[in-house]
């Protein structure tokens, strides 16, 4: 038997087991924290600041999901402070590459467009960067549009944690970050991608996508199948 | 009293947020019933007027010539309106920033022209380095995104500003 913990989200009285996120259990109990890293079934990463909450008695705002419950927290994850921290975070990510909705094939499909609705991103007050980064459309069935990529990773823990094939990294740091296949091989020469898609069908943007598909008709709708994988790969040892 | 002085303006755009107002259909009437249109692309009028109440920006700022006439708009303008995508965020003219203006017209007028292979240096306007949405030049009063938005939400935004109303746009969105 885990410890179970009580605590507040948004005034509403909670419990979750320990070791579970904030953001774990405000999932289990309906209430919507806002989040692009974040996809049941993969390992947390804490890479978009997007799902930051406010912890009473902490001074620093933290990321509900890779911060653990305690007992007796008192957590807000929806305040004027939190919104307008939230609809900074996702002008950065706009700003930081090239995204043009309406010739996007995730137009309409999209999260990172989805949460600028929903936090009322009409515009943006900043410059754009406009990097030029390019598209690598070597692999057969699918393509990477950097221009698309807002660095959430999941395409890095789907392909390591789910499929094991550890295709996807890291390379480079700050703005010049990008996500690479091997060691920065074209796609389409890669010795360990097993063509499975997993990738592409995690992926919140139109940065992964099918090969062939036009504009607007990416379909990139939360994937139930990631959380089952991983029990059945733990119950397997796998 | 004079009925509030309508004008649109369209830089560097493909026209169809101008198609969608035109998509008001009988609309139209009852907006410029209670408004005077004095100025854009469906109005023959040269110059853009002085005290115009409310203008809708079509495109994103290209040329120096968008320059030229987003400042005068500004001046001559109580509420501006960025209206779609591109003047919002530059959206598609902005897709050439990336790439710079020398290889972007070499690519257009020498790689790809069959005839009169030559960059262009007479009559149009000279491109600046990128292009820009609106905001990045003059302040904006309200930002309609959407390529192109909805008529039913220009009309709500238009009907907002005629009745004095601060307008509220829900539903505007990129893309769509
Ligand atoms: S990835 Fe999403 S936000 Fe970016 S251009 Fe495509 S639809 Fe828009
Ligand atoms: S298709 Fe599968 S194996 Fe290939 S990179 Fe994507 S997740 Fe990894
Ligand atoms: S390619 Fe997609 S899944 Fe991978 S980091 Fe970029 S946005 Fe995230
Ligand atoms: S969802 Fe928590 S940091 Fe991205």
């Amino acid at each position: 038997m885990s410890t179970v913990h009580t605590l507040t989200i948004d005034g509403r009285d909670v419990a979750g087991n320990e070791g579970q996120t904030i953001m774990e259990v405000a999932e289990e109990n309906g209430i919507d924290i806002p989040g692009l890293c974040h996809l049941p079934g993969l390992h947390d990463r804490g890479a978009c600041r997007l799902c930051v909450v406010e912890i009473e008695g902490s001074p620093k705002l933290a990321a509900a999901c890779v911060t653990q419950i305690a007992e007796g927290m008192h957590v807000t994850a929806h305040s004027e402070k939190l919104e307008d921290h939230r609809r900074a975070a996702t002008e950065m990510i706009f700003l930081e590459r090239n995204h043009v909705c309406s010739v996007c094939v995730a137009n309409n499909h999209c999260e990172l467009q989805d949460l600028a609705d929903e936090l009322r991103v009409t515009h943006f007050d900043l410059p754009r960067i406009s990097p030029a980064v390019g598209i690598d459309a070597s692999h057969r069935l699918f393509a990477i549009d950097h221009n698309r990529c807002i660095l959430c990773l999941r395409c890095v823990r789907a392909c390591d944690e789910i499929e094991g094939a550890h295709t996807w990294d890291v390379m480079h740091r700050g703005l010049e970050t990008r996500v690479q296949t091997d060691m920065g091989i074209p796609w389409g020469e890669s010795p360990t991608c097993t063509s499975c898609g997993k990738c592409v069908q995690v992926c919140p943007t139109g940065a992964l996508f099918e090969k062939g598909r036009p504009v607007a008709s990416g379909s990139k709708t939360k994937r139930p199948f990631l959380p089952w994988l991983r029990v059945h790969q733990e119950e397997r040892g796998l | 009293m004079s009925k509030p002085r309508v004008a649109t303006v369209w830089l560097d755009g493909c026209s169809g947020c101008h198609m969608s107002l035109v998509d008001l259909d009988e609309r139209l009437l009852d907006i410029f019933g209670r408004a005077d249109l004095v100025y854009g692309p469906l109005v023959d009028v040269k110059e853009f007027p002085e005290d115009v109440d409310v203008c809708l920006v079509e495109g994103s700022v290209s040329s120096e010539d968008d320059l030229e006439r987003i400042f005068k708009v500004r001046e001559r303008t109580k509420v501006l309106v960025a209206f779609g995508d591109c003047a919002v965020t530059s959206n598609v003219p902005g897709m050439r920033n990336p790439i710079g203006v020398q290889p972007l017209l070499e690519c257009a007028y020498i790689e790809n022209a069959d005839i009169n292979k030559g960059i262009p240096d007479r009559i149009i306007p000279r491109l600046l380095p990128t292009s820009q949405p609106i905001n990045r030049f003059v302040d904006v009063d309200v930002f309609l995104p959407g390529c192109p938005p909805h008529a039913d939400l220009i009309y709500t935004l238009l009907d907002d500003l005629l009745a004095g109303r601060t307008p509220e746009v829900a539903g505007a969105r990129f893309g769509r």
